[in-house]
Parts: C-alpha cells; sequence; structure tokens
C-alpha cells in the first residue's frame, strides 16, 4: 500500500514547511499550555472534574493496560512481526494474573503468572508466524480466539469451586500496595479545593500523579524507559531492530533472526499478559470475563499513533486513558467540557500552520474545524453517555487521520522471512 | 520464492490433485488432536464429547439450526473475503452488520408498504448503511492512509455507542411486550421473508435468506472470475505496482472494495432480522463479523470453501449446547475452532512447501538424467 501512502501524501509547499522537533522545553511548554486550555474550559464550563485528582489518577490507572498492550506491540513490531494477537495474550495475561494471584496467595505472584501466560500467547504466535512463515495478522485472530476459548474453560474448571468465584469471574484478588509522596497530599487537597485558576489544575494532577500509586504502575511506567534503552542503546536492541527493518541484511551480518524474532515476540506478549494482570489484579480486583473489552486493539492503536516510540506510545496511551477516565467522571459534562479543549487545541494548530508554516489552506481547514467544534460546544449542554463512551475510539480515528501521513513503520513489518531467502 | 504467502493464502496458487485435499484433513486431524488432550487433562473422555456432538447435531431442529446460522456466517465470510481479495482486512464488518441491521429493522418497522417492495426497502436501507460505513475507512485510508485495520476496529466500538444511542425509547425503540428488553417496533408480515420447512421431522423453518445468500456467492464468483473489474480487483491484490502500470485506479478500487465488502455486510443481520426475530432489540446477535474473518480464512475466499467453513462453524457452535448439560464447558469448542483457524493455515504452509520441494527434486532429477549436466540454476 505504499503506493497510496505516497500518493495521499499533501504536495510539497511552495517553501520547505519548518520540520517540527519534539525537545523537551517544547514537551513542558506544550504540557503547560494544554494545561492552561483546560483550566479556561473547567473555569468557563464549572467542569471541576477534567483536571480533578480523581480523574487523572484514574487517567494514569486506565492508561497502564494500554500502554503495555502497546509497549508488547513495539517489542514485536520493531522485530518484524505484526502482533493483532495482543488482544487475546491481554486476556491470557487477565486470567493468568488472577489465577496466580489467587493460588500461591500474594499478587506478585499473579504478576509474574500474567507475564507468563501472556508469553505462552506470544510463543504460540512466534511458532505460526516465525517458523511456519504464516501471515501474521491471521495468527493474532485465531490467537484472538483461542486466548477468549482458552480462559472460558479454564475459569469454569478453576474458579467455579473457589469460595466466592464463579463461571465468569474469579474470587477476590488480595491487592497490590499502594505507595504516594508523603506530606504533600493534604495541602495539594485544599489548593484543589479552591478551584482557583491554573493553581488548582495544577495541584490536581500533581496530587493525581504522586498520591495513591500502585506498585504495579511504578512497574509500568519504568518499562516505558527501559524498553527505549534495550531497544535503542544497546547493541542488542540495534539488531532486534534490524530484524524489523531488514531482516536478510541482518542476517548477511551474522544475525540470527529467528533468535531475535522469537524472542521480540515472547517479550511482547509477555508485557501484554502484565497489561492483562493489572486489570485483574489492580483495576478491578477480581477477573471477570471480557475485562479486557478491546484494549489490546487500542494499546495497538497507540503504538502507531506514537509512531512505533516508546515516548509517542505512553503520549497516546495516556490520551486514551483520560477520555476514557472522563467519561467515569461526570462524562456527559467533562467529555463536554473537552470539546471546548480540542476548538482551542485546533485553534492554536490552524495558527501554527499559518505562522510557522506558511501552509494558509491546511490552516484555513484546521480554523474551520476549530469553529465547527466550538458551535458544537455552544449549542449543545452535555454529551449522551452512549456518545461518551466511544471518545477514545474516536480521538483514535481523528488523530491518525491528521497524523498517519507522519508516521513510519518498521520497513519489513510483517514480512515474511525465510532464512536464506536472499539469493 | 515463486510464490507470496498472501498468493497461496488466497488460492491464487493451486493445489493439485490430493494435495489440495491433504491441508484441510491434516489441519482436522491436528485440531481434534489438540482438543483431545485438553479434554483429556480435564478429565472428560473425548471419544464421548465428540459423540455427544455428533449425536446432538444430527436432530432434524439442531439441523435447522445449523443452517441458519451457517447462512448468516456465510454473508459475514463473503463480507470479509472481498477485502482479503485486495489485500483488506475489513475487521468492521461487525460494526456495519449491527449499524445496518438496527436502521433497517428501524425502517423496515415504520413503513407500510406491499409484501416483496416493503423487503426490497428494508434490505436496501441495509446494504446502504453497512456500505456507507464502511466507506468512511475507505475514505481515510484513501484520502489519508489510514490503515484500514485500526480503523475499522475503531469504527466497531463507535457503531457501537451509536447504536446504543439510538437504541434507546427516545429514539427508535420501544418497550418489548412482556421483558424489560427494548427493541425497534416489530416489522409486519408483508416486511418478513418466508422461511420453508424443508428439514424432515421438524416445524422449524430453515431462513428463506439462504436463497439470497447463495445468489451472493455466485454474484461473487462471477463478479471475481468474469469481469474487468474483479481482474482488476485481483490484480491490485497481486501486484499493486502492475495494476498501476497497467492503468488501474488503485484509490478507486480501494474505496470500491471497502463500500462493496460493506454492502455485504450490512445484509448479514437480515435473515435473523427478516427471518426470526422481526425487530432489533439488545439481544440481537453480536460478533459475527469476527466468525466471518475466521470462516473467511477457512475457506479460503472461495465461495464453496466459505460455505463448508460456515457450515462446521455453526455446527460446532450449535451442537456444543450440550455439553453444558453434560458437565463439560462448552468452550472446549472455540478451542477447537481457534486450532481449527490455526492448523488450516500453517497446514496449507507445509503442503506448500513440500509440494514446492517435491518439484525441484523432481526437475533436477530430470534434468541429471537427461543431460548429465549440473543441474544448479535451473532450479531457483
Amino acid at each position: 500500500m505504499t503506493a497510496v501512502a505516497e500518493a495521499a501524501a499533501p504536495p510539497a509547499a511552495p517553501s520547505p514547511a519548518r520540520r517540527f522537533r519534539l525537545g523537551w522545553r517544547a514537551a513542558l511548554l506544550g504540557v503547560l499550555a494544554l494545561l492552561v486550555m483546560m483550566s479556561v474550559a473547567r473555569v468557563v464550563t464549572g467542569a471541576n472534574d477534567i483536571t480533578s485528582a480523581g480523574t487523572i489518577g484514574a487517567a494514569v490507572g486506565l492508561a497502564v493496560p494500554i500502554g503495555l498492550a502497546a509497549l508488547g506491540g513495539l517489542w514485536s513490531e520493531r522485530a518484524g512481526v505484526v502482533n493483532i494477537g495482543l488482544e487475546g495474550m491481554m486476556i491470557l495475561g487477565t486470567w493468568c494474573g488472577a489465577w496466580g494471584a489467587l493460588t500461591f496467595g500474594t499478587p506478585w505472584a499473579g504478576v509474574v503468572a500474567g507475564a507468563l501466560g501472556g508469553a505462552l500467547g506470544g510463543l504460540l504466535h512466534a511458532v505460526v508466524t516465525v517458523t511456519f512463515g504464516v501471515d501474521h495478522i491471521i495468527s493474532g485472530v485465531a490467537i484472538n480466539i483461542l486466548g477468549l476459548g482458552v480462559t472460558q474453560y479454564l475459569s469454569k474448571l478453576v474458579f467455579t469451586d473457589m469460595d466466592g468465584g464463579g463461571e465468569t469471574q474469579s474470587p477476590r484478588i488480595p491487592s497490590i500496595g499502594n505507595v504516594g509522596i508523603p506530606g504533600i497530599g493534604d495541602g495539594l487537597q485544599s489548593l484543589e479545593r479552591t478551584h482557583t485558576f491554573l493553581v488548582a489544575d495544577l495541584a490536581g494532577v500533581l496530587r493525581g500523579i504522586t498520591q495513591n500509586v500502585s506498585l504495579f504502575t511504578l512497574l509500568a511506567i519504568l518499562l516505558v524507559p527501559l524498553s527505549f534503552y534495550v531497544l535503542w542503546r544497546t547493541p542488542f536492541g540495534l539488531r532486534l531492530r534490524s530484524c524489523g527493518e531488514r531482516p536478510v541484511a541482518a542476517e548477511s551480518l551474522g544475525v540470527n533472526v529467528y533468535y531475535y524474532k522469537y524472542l521480540a515476540v515472547l517479550v511482547s506478549g509477555a508485557l501484554a499478559g502484565l497489561g492483562g494482570a493489572f486489570l485483574s489484579i489492580v483495576a478491578s480486583g477480581i477477573y471477570r470475563e471480557g475485562q479486557t473489552g478491546g484494549r489490546g486493539f487500542i494499546g495497538l492503536a497507540a503504538m502507531i499513533f506514537g509512531n512505533w516510540r516508546p515516548g509517542g506510545l505512553a503520549g497516546g496511551s495516556l490520551l486514551f486513558g483520560y477520555t476514557d477516565a472522563l467519561q467515569l467522571r461526570q462524562g456527559g459534562t467533562s467529555v463536554h467540557a473537552l470539546l471546548l479543549v480540542v476548538a482551542m487545541l485546533l485553534a492554536a494548530f490552524a495558527v501554527y500552520q499559518l505562522v510557522r508554516q506558511g501552509r494558509g489552506r491546511a490552516a484555513l481547514i484546521s480554523g474551520v474545524f476549530a469553529v465547527a467544534v466550538f458551535a458544537v460546544f455552544m449549542v449543545t449542554d452535555t454529551v449522551a453517555e452512549q456518545f461518551t463512551s466511544f471518545t477514545p475510539h474516536l480521538t483514535t480515528l481523528l488523530v491518525l487521520s491528521l497524523a498517519s501521513q507522519r508516521l513510519r513503520m518498521p520497513a519489513a513489518d510483517g514480512v515474511p522471512y525465510r532464512k536464506g531467502q536472499a539469493k | 520464492m515463486s510464490s507470496s504467502f498472501t498468493d497461496r493464502l488466497l488460492g491464487r496458487v493451486r493445489l493439485g490433485g490430493l494435495l489440495a485435499l491433504a491441508a484441510p484433513v491434516l489441519a482436522i486431524v491436528f485440531a481434534a488432536l489438540v482438543t483431545s488432550i485438553i479434554l483429556v487433562l480435564t478429565g472428560n473422555p473425548p471419544l464421548h464429547t465428540l459423540l455427544l456432538l455428533v449425536d446432538y447435531g444430527s436432530q432434524p431442529r439442531t439441523i435447522v439450526n445449523i443452517v441458519n446460522l451457517a447462512t448468516t456466517y456465510y454473508i459475514s465470510a463473503l463480507a470479509v473475503a472481498i477485502g482479503f481479495r485486495m489485500n483488506l482486512f475489513n475487521i468492521g464488518v461487525d460494526g456495519q452488520y449491527r449499524l445496518a441491521a438496527l436502521l433497517a429493522a428501524a425502517v423496515g418497522g415504520a413503513l407500510v408498504l406491499p409484501p416483496v417492495l416493503h423487503v426490497g426497502v428494508t434490505v436496501l436501507v441495509a446494504v446502504a448503511v453497512g456500505g456507507l460505513w464502511a466507506s468512511i475507512a475507505g475514505l481515510l485510508k484513501v484520502t489519508r492512509g489510514v490503515s484500514e485495520v485500526i480503523s475499522t476496529i475503531m469504527l466497531n466500538a463507535i457503531a457501537t455507542g451509536f447504536g446504543a444511542w439510538l437504541l434507546t425509547t427516545d429514539r427508535l425503540a420501544v418497550a418489548v411486550s412482556g421483558s424489560n428488553n427494548i427493541g425497534t417496533k416489530p416489522i409486519p408480515a408483508s416486511g418478513q421473508f418466508p422461511g420453508f420447512a424443508m428439514i424432515p421431522g421438524t416445524q422449524a423453518k430453515v431462513f428463506g435468506f439462504i436463497v439470497v445468500a447463495a445468489v451472493l456467492g455466485i454474484a461473487y464468483h462471477v463478479l471475481f472470475n468474469w469481469t474487468r473489474f474483479g481482474f482488476n480487483l485481483r490484480a491490485t491484490g497481486a501486484s499493486e505496482s502492475a495494476a498501476v502500470a497497467s492503468g488501474v485506479n488503485v484509490k478507486r478500487m480501494v474505496l470500491l472494495t471497502m463500500i462493496i465488502s460493506g454492502a455485504v455486510a450490512g445484509l448479514v443481520g437480515m435473515p435473523q432480522l427478516l427471518g426470526a426475530s422481526y425487530s432489533y432489540s439488545l439481544d440481537f446477535p453480536t460478533g459475527l463479523g469476527f466468525t466471518g474473518i475466521a470462516i473467511a480464512l477457512l475457506g479460503r475466499n472461495n465461495p464453496a470453501g466459505i460455505a463448508v467453513g460456515a457450515l462446521l462453524w455453526s455446527y460446532l457452535d450449535n451442537s456444543s449446547d450440550i455439553l453444558d448439560l453434560e458437565g463439560i464447558p462448552k468452550e472446549t469448542v472455540i478451542i477447537m475452532q481457534g486450532t481449527i483457524v490455526l492448523s488450516v493455515i500453517i497446514a496449507y504452509e507445509l503442503v506448500h512447501r513440500y509440494r514446492m520441494s517435491a518439484e525441484q527434486r523432481r526437475v533436477s532429477r530430470q534434468l541429471s538424467a537427461g543431460t548429465g549436466a549440473p543441474a544448479e540454476g535451473a532450479v531457483a
């Protein structure tokens, strides 16, 4: 489909458009600007939940499983194996996590079991795609079916006999401890209660990310820089990525492509399994059938959204986590307030396109969209609850349609490879 | 390699004679083996389980259910297969058919029309909605380069939310009498698709829509094998650059294929809607689109193969009801289905590799016997 993508790219601007590089300062400024916009929206609409500590905390919690699935996708796709079976591996993780925690009486055993369960799914995917060279998407679809079937089968066998368990759910799982930075929680909370412009928002965000954070969440967050370090700063990572870019070249340099692909898909499954284990152990405290709710797919979208990079996928996961959290907290009002933020963002984007890039027509289109979103915001009071349920999905679709041409996936992603195929 | 994996998968490379049969047989034997191992491990006798399935599945009433569900699966798999033929992965069949069935049910319930016309209008609405919903993914792909895999998954979730919003008593739904379910206004007799009791031994009726499904299968075959459009479509799927060179407008083909796939997907809910429930309510079957993907793979995008796959899948789904009564988790069947999909594709790959190497051996033997010269190069 390269030809389609290339043909669809907009014609080159007369003067070369300035390339946007995201540095530390730009990122910090961007976050601050976003906070200001949200603060404005909060003051204007009175939707206090859009920056409350509760929402931010929930957003982080909801972002973790998506982020872990996305990291899983990153590992395997960087080695050239498309992994649409993340959802199935996640489902295995939810069941194994609950089972491990209940059997050994400690949640950390569940964490390990969840990762192993997911890795088992990854192993199957690796055997099918790497050894047998079968189409990656088909294998993924089959693994999604299998993951669902196996866990439903097993929970009927195992959880039905447990006290408080049933055919479709497990008993309560022992919980993992929470940590927080001591001594600042109360101060931040009273600041937040003042509802002062910007100050209260900053306090809410800080309290959301520093208080009552699950240890599992910390572990998950640490996995992002760790993945970056391993994949981009070590010889091992370089070889692994070379298998996703040009396996034939890697082979000619003596890299055992099969070995790296296997390892990458195993890690991928383990990460997705961890995401599933997070859902059952931390997020809900029990295993329930259908718990993943398509988060594996959202994780895949977050990874594409993040341009196959750890930092980007973390940002994407946070965005999905946030929109997901909003619908739980005064969904209609909060998502309605978010419309104002979107309108402001689009307006700012239009100005950026006009002033910094000199793209008049693109700026006009963005501007029209901004006005349209603002109009919707003005004529409605709230967003129907059924609509808030797909906010993350709609966001994905919009962001991808705006940004997909700047994304670049690993060159040999999804291409079957057989040893010695280069003659 | 002389042919790509997709070529083999989509049946563009034909396996000759007995080998064509070897793959599915191998796969089913392997799937049976895996399922037996799981059953033995969990303390259930495999043979007894299998006999239960066969016994329950051959009762007349179950046969009717099997045929009816297979009709639905068949249409769903055809919709997926249309996309596959062009390397388009339409995961969105699920959202497309649910939205289409909901809106068609609403229109069908609201209209007063003479019999045949009533059905026609309802079906037309379904086709239009399915095609329109799929066209979003198609447009995003050709104008913005968004992968249809991701966009259709997202559109499924959006269709779910949008459908839930429409199916409230403020809008399209009315309370279903005698339950706390809600659904669209029932379609009157003039808009129903009559079924026929063709299985001896039961009064239960087979969906009349099975005729439409069969026509669709024939149309699919004709479209892909006898029309210029079908040729262009297959050409684009096989080699995009070659298709572009011969003057095919790839973007237009992508959009059209997506719309046709969605239009067929719009029909997936029709057998159930026009033949049994006559209303789209909260308990309308979901997930048929995903089943369609698996069946399209099983049938290798061939209309006859898909029919066999749909019957097999439906047989397993329907006969599994007996297992729960016997204390065996009926999810055994889901495991069996997943294993069948995996082993079918692996089996085709293995058989193909075997055939390739056998061919190479044969050629090199002939060459060395004929000339005595080294046969290198000629083989590759």
